[in-house]
């Protein structure tokens, strides 16, 4: 069982997924435009957008990944706003504003991700694909016939456009809802208006050791 | 891998039948029903707009939102300890399951695990949730089909559990327990002999719901063919749990995924039914929590000495990168996506609910099935709505 091993002991190689990634490159050819492999945890792979419909149905069809985990979306872009953390009396410090993109790449903002598993044996895989500024991207409801609601909530989050989608309304949102909420230069009013009091209120436990249980 | 039975062919053509009706638009006058957003069988606030042609609803379209608390973009603004105090409140009836797939991410991308004490308890009191949640369940879809008894037995027995919740974690409904690398206490001395009297109370709980529910012919009529869901179906949209199992497919995260949890140190089964309907939703759920209890008591003889936290530092940061880690929560599989930018908080957190995928079904199962199968099916699919709607 996994509770006896230490973290050392995960393997440094992973063939099932490296070799899984081989045949994905194989089938699907130039559509794959990087991968990455963590050994023994996950494969990600990112697809070219234009051809991303006939890859996903590949995927699904002859690689046996037929099960739809779920899709969304990213924004790298590092939130101007911060956790509403700061002391607005302080002098304002500099924020990090470059974007950089996780697992296996990217060259836009915003990124599709999807999750696919496989009920015949063969490892999940993480999909990401970059968006570009016209933030538009072909719907896959039509090989994941789940996928019609995860676009109509990453469409309304983010202010995606998946075009072929059978009926694109707001999940969640009103349909006269301006902006979007998940995208990362959007702010959280709530800890705008009033900065969070919860950061000066931390104090010590009295007695407490070092070590420290609990966070 | 089955080929699709006679009824379930009988019923996907039934369904593709009303779909060209539609598309036809014979000239019968329609009629728009509007079931909630308050309905008992909206287990919350869902709306759900179907258009009869007589009794027959032949499209119908739920309407989420009414209870979406953006908990993705919450999640941003909040260090890793302090997310757990939030995703308590997804899927409120088993709280402590959802604190789970959490902290296994951020553990996972801090490489560290828990101690083994720490998983055999939380192992215990995931399964507990489970049991109160599904418990609850098998209750509440008896008063959904006109049978006032279940609920009570589901509310008293429930509370049994619930006060085994109270006493070990301080919580009835939102333990907030899970800590990165452990648990927040050890167990109250006496717990283990209380749980082990629990779980035999529990299982005659099973027995009774069973004579009540299972063998009850109104029952049988209403839930049997009801709602038929192919495998194919349940695959292309992401069905998890016992809504997944109902439909012949034998896959269980507790015993496919090798979590650093304690499942595979106890002996039970998963259970799954061939007919995809409600009757066997319903049937595959009372099983679990069968197994569920049976899952309990051999954890309670194996719990190791030991500490209960491994060691972390007082201000967690966790390594830049990205993890999933899904679970097989009360209503099916619970994921979370987590990316760190090293930070005391999560860059970004997808959280992958089992109701959401459950539920975006509905508009092609509801397709031909008469009014009162309405509720036989959503009953029996078994969302929450804040699971649904995060």
């Amino acid at each position: 069982m996994s509770s006896t091993e230490t973290p050392e002991a995960t393997p440094v190689v992973d063939t099932d997924r490296d070799s899984f990634v081989v045949e994905i490159r194989a089938r699907l050819g130039a559509a794959v435009v990087d991968s990455f492999v963590k050994p023994g945890d996950d494969i990600w792979i990112r697809l070219a957008a234009d051809t991303w419909v006939d890859s996903v149905r590949a995927m699904r069809d002859d690689l046996g990944l037929d099960y739809f985990e779920f899709l969304s979306a990213i924004d790298w872009m590092p939130s101007p706003f911060g956790k509403g953390e700061e002391d607005p009396t302080d002098e304002p410090v500099e924020k990090d504003t470059t974007i950089r993109q996780g697992y296996a790449g990217g060259d836009t903002r915003f990124q599709v991700l999807m999750r696919l598993e496989s009920f015949r044996g063969k490892p999940a895989v993480n999909v990401k694909v970059d968006l570009d500024d016209s933030m538009t991207i072909e719907s896959i409801s039509s090989v994941f016939a789940g996928a019609n609601w995860h676009e109509r909530e990453a469409g309304e989050m983010f202010g995606i456009t998946f075009a072929g989608h059978p009926d694109q309304r707001n999940m969640y949102l009103p349909s006269d809802f301006e902006g979007h909420p998940l995208r990362k230069d959007f702010p959280l009013l709530a800890r705008v208006i009033k900065p969070w009091p919860g950061i000066v209120d931390v104090e010590p436990l009295p007695g407490g050791d070092e070590e420290g249980g609990d966070e | 891998m089955t080929m699709l039975g006679d009824r379930q062919q009988l019923a996907y053509i039934a369904s593709q039948a009303a779909d060209a009706r539609v598309n036809v638009e014979l000239e019968t006058e329609g009629m728009t029903l509007n079931i909630g957003p308050q309905h008992p069988a909206t287990h919350g606030t869902l709306r759900i707009i179907c258009r009869l042609d007589g009794e027959q609803v032949v499209w119908a379209e739920p309407s989420c939102g009414y209870m979406h608390r953006g908990y993705e973009k919450l999640t941003e603004v909040r260090t890793f300890p302090q997310v757990t105090a939030l995703v308590n409140r997804i899927d409120w009836l088993g709280s402590f399951a959802n604190e789970v797939p959490f902290i296994l991410a951020a553990e996972k991308l801090m490489g560290i695990e828990a101690p083994p004490r720490a998983q055999v308890i939380r192992t215990i009191l995931f399964e507990l949730s489970r049991i109160a949640n599904v418990g609850l369940f098998l209750g509440d879809l008896g008063v959904q089909l006109g049978a006032v008894t279940p609920v009570f037995l589901a509310f008293r027995d429930r509370e049994y559990v619930l006060n085994l919740i109270e006493s070990a974690t301080g919580g009835r409904f939102h333990p907030n327990f899970d800590r990165i690398g452990g648990l927040k206490d050890d167990l109250p001395a006496g717990w283990i002999e209380e749980t082990r009297a629990v779980m035999k109370k529990l299982q005659g709980f099973c027995d009774q719901m069973e004579d009540l529910l299972f063998g009850n012919e109104i029952f049988l009529a209403r839930t049997k063919g009801i709602g038929i869901i192919p495998r194919d179906v349940a695959m292309q949209y992401g069905l998890s749990g016992a809504n997944l199992r109902a439909s012949g497919i034998d896959h269980d995260l507790r015993r496919d995924t090798s979590l650093p949890m304690a499942w595979n140190k106890a002996d039970w089964k998963v259970w799954t039914h061939t007919d995809g309907d409600a009757f066997a939703r319903c049937w595959v759920r009372l099983q679990e929590t069968r197994e569920s209890c049976k899952i309990v008591e051999q954890l309670l003889d194996v719990i190791p000495s030991g500490p209960i936290m491994t060691k972390v530092p007082k201000i967690i940061k966790v390594p830049e990168g990205e993890a999933w880690v899904a679970t097989e929560n009360p209503l099916g599989e619970m994921g979370y996506y987590v990316v760190s930018k090293g930070d005391l908080g999560p860059f970004r957190v997808k959280i992958r609910s089992a109701s959401f995928n459950n539920m975006s079904v509905t508009p092609w199962l509801l397709k031909g099935v008469y009014v009162p199968d309405v509720i036989t099916i959503l009953a029996s699919l078994y969302f929450i709505l804040g699971d649904l709607d995060r």
